[in-house]
């Protein structure tokens, strides 16, 4: 037996669920999936005394789609989301990237929420929600609030939810008309966690070949999900052309400030992303021009 | 009643269609109740934190990581083991047989794990491509047979399930 001693719980609603974590506050963790909670606890990384099994509230999961965004909520499984057609129409980034995390046993019991409350910089749900400019909902027995994802993922595995806070569900905007949008990263073997991964997303504007807005976020290369800024702003009003991306890819490997480890050091990501950042802006362009996604 | 947070639980689960109840330790891994509350060791347990694979049940159909699940999540569900797939003593079933004409597997210590995670894809997929058989058991580690006839072994099982 792995896991240190701990006190289970498997309430089957959301108030009761916010009533446990409301009681413990931070000496109990919500189990949403368990992907990542459940190593953590076998190697002893993380020791609550009370864990809140979210497992048992089917109110937590859906995938409901309004005009402005699809609605997903966190118990909604990795799989679920893989297998969705509205998903795969209303948000194709999420579609292509959902794909990417981990492997077909971990995305059969992972979780959106869990993706996006546990914060893995080199994750790939993070990056999606911060490439949309999503946001996320947590509730607890004080209240509800919408947090934007650029204030919500802080520092490393470290987001701006309160202890007694659950996330409910995650917000991924609808893109705007003549959108296109690319997913790609880089790992030693598919379903391995990135050692960078790009998302794009670029709205062309009426004449099409000219870029009205572009958003570069990477994963992988900091302590949270980091948005390009320089170069996003530098590509506005940009012809949609080779030469463009080139600069931008300039700029991003300039902007960037990736770290060094085991896995790849930081000159190798910073000239990985650079080549992304090409590739995936010329396939968000190309997608944008076709009407295929967006 | 579930509201109560508890260290230990009474569960009931069917696995391989047989019911059990037990009364176990929150804490205890789905990998560690198979393995040593039933007696099913034929779930193999390799590194314990969801890369190797090895421990690979189906939990209602669906294959998830034994060792990344607690067996009181379990209550209520049915699981499916690599003791589960061979309809008889005498006979085995399509992919185990397709693993043993095609030399599937060396040492065995990963069979178990790649044996449920293809019964679950191919039930989705019947006639995959190779790459997709690749895809679906990158998750999976072997540390023998490079893997080679493995994926001829799934591409083997897929005919023959194709054929029942």
């Amino acid at each position: 037996m792995k896991p240190p001693r701990f006190r289970y719980c498997s309430p089957e609603s959301l108030e009761e669920a916010l009533a446990v974590l409301g009681e413990f506050g931070d000496e109990a963790k919500p189990l949403a999936g368990g992907q990542s909670l459940i190593p953590m606890l076998n190697m002893r990384l993380a020791r609550p005394s009370v864990l809140v099994d979210l497992n048992r509230i089917p109110a937590l999961a859906g995938i409901e789609r309004t005009d402005r965004f699809l609605r997903i909520g966190a118990m909604t499984r990795h799989r679920a989301v893989e297998r969705s057609e509205s998903v795969a129409r209303a948000q194709p980034l999420l579609a292509e990237a959902i794909g990417y995390v981990g492997h077909l046993p971990i995305r059969t019991r992972g979780t959106v929420g869990g993706s996006i409350a546990h914060a893995d910089p080199a994750a790939e749900l993070p990056g999606v929600l911060l490439a949309l400019d999503g946001t996320v909902e947590l509730q607890s027995r004080r209240g509800h609030r919408t947090v934007p994802a650029r204030d919500f993922f802080v520092d490393l595995l470290t987001t701006s939810a309160d202890p007694d806070e659950l996330v409910i569900a995650v917000r991924f905007p609808v893109l705007p008309p003549r959108s296109g949008t690319a997913w790609l990263e880089v790992a030693r073997r598919h379903g391995d966690y990135a050692l960078v991964g790009v998302g794009a997303v670029v709205t062309l504007a009426e004449d099409r070949r000219t870029i009205r807005d572009a958003r570069l976020c990477f994963i992988g290369v900091g302590n949270t999900p980091v948005r390009a800024t320089g170069a996003e702003a530098a590509l506005r009003g940009q012809p949609a052309a080779a030469d463009t991306w080139r600069s931008a890819a300039e700029a991003v490997r300039n902007e960037l400030d990736p770290a060094s480890d085991i896995h790849a050091s930081a000159q190798y990501r910073r000239s990985v992303a650079g080549v992304l950042t090409e590739r995936a802006l010329a396939l968000a362009v190309q997608r944008a021009q076709e009407g295929t996604a967006g | 009643m579930n509201t109560i947070a508890t260290e230990r639980r009474v569960i009931r689960v069917v696995v391989n269609g047989s019911p059990y109840e037990r009364e176990v330790e929150a804490r205890l891994l789905l990998s560690d109740f198979l393995r040593h509350e039933l007696g099913l060791t034929g779930t193999h347990v390799g590194c314990e934190h969801g890369v190797c694979g090895a421990c690979t049940v189906l939990l209602d159909g669906e294959p998830v990581r034994s060792c990344l699940m607690f067996a009181v999540q379990a209550d209520g569900h049915e699981i499916e083991t690599v003791e589960g797939l061979a309809p008889n003593e005498a006979e085995l079933h399509p992919l185990q047989r397709a693993f043993w004409e095609k030399h599937g597997l060396q040492c065995g210590y990963c069979t178990p794990g790649m044996l449920m995670v293809l019964k679950a894809f191919l039930a989705e997929n019947p006639d995959p491509s190779e790459e997709e058989i690749r895809e679906a058991i990158s998750g999976n580690l072997c540390r023998c047979t490079g893997y080679q006839n493995i994926v001829e072994a799934a591409r083997y099982a897929a005919q023959l399930l194709r054929q029942r």
